[in-house]
């Protein structure tokens, strides 16, 4: 299952349809770490509203991917986390330490419009 | 046992089977929606045990009765190296595999019942149980 991208403006979004095996994952990762600089976007959403299972391999992955991106000179934001999924991520002691987050679209999107504001002064 | 489901994990996208089949059943018996999300979680982490070490095993799943209350029982065996120290693979943090380290530690925490019998070179076997509240 291919995570479809978007390019909205400066940004990318990467929204997650559907339960995604390792290798979807990776390929999100090598995806996004390509295009950030191809369309030289400056923030990137991943919305995984739609996934329900967050396990060590997703978590780390996700850690990697904005780690990487951060590296590239963008943000990564991660949006939609739901309540079930937070809770089993708290109690297998999962982290997205450093990696920022959102509750939904919307508010990812607010967040890296702040983010860049506040960098242009 | 009646409703016994099992999936045979040989690759990463069984552990994607694996989770579903187990939500699946366990969504059967009534657990809450946060319960359907941590057993399919708990599965998710013992199938890529099987697949990272072991390369091929299986997953049984059903639900079971004891006096008056229900679960689900998953069990999952391989024929693989097996784990030398088990206490030590039961640590947070600790893989020789290049994961997080918690997989197995992390499974124990999301169940009720957790246990794991293993032998060098002749395979490894995870039973875990969620009681229904």
């Amino acid at each position: 299952m291919l995570v479809p991208i978007l390019k909205q403006g400066d940004y990318l979004i990467a929204s997650v349809q559907s339960e995604l095996s390792d290798e979807d994952l990776l390929k999100l990762r090598d995806e996004l770490v390509k295009r950030v600089g191809e369309l030289r976007s400056r923030g990137v959403i991943i919305d995984v509203t739609a996934l329900y299972v967050m396990d060590s391999f997703a978590t780390r992955t996700l850690r990697a991917i904005a780690h990487m991106i951060r590296l590239r000179g963008a943000e990564t934001i991660i949006v939609g986390i739901q309540p079930e999924v937070a809770f089993t991520m708290v109690q297998l002691g999962l982290k997205l330490e450093g990696v920022m987050t959102a509750l939904d679209l919307e508010e990812g999107l607010a967040y890296l419009q702040t983010l860049h504001t506040s960098k242009r002064r | 046992m009646a409703d016994e489901v099992r999936v045979s994990i040989n690759s990463e996208y069984d552990i994607v089977t694996a989770r579903l089949k187990g939500r699946d059943l366990a969504a059967k018996l009534g657990f809450s929606s946060t319960e359907l999300v941590v057993i399919a979680t708990a599965i998710s982490e013992i199938a890529r045990n099987i697949v990272q070490y072991a390369k091929h095993g299986e997953i049984s799943m059903s639900i079971i009765q004891q006096g008056s209350r229900s679960g689900i029982i998953i069990t999952a065996r391989d024929k693989g190296p097996g784990i030398p120290n088990i206490n030590l693979a039961m640590q947070d943090g600790y893989s020789t595999g290049g994961g997080l380290g918690l997989g197995l530690p992390g499974a124990k925490r999301l169940m009720d019942e957790f246990e794991v019998t293993s032998k060098v070179g002749s395979g490894t076997t995870v039973t875990m149980k969620k009681w229904l509240r």
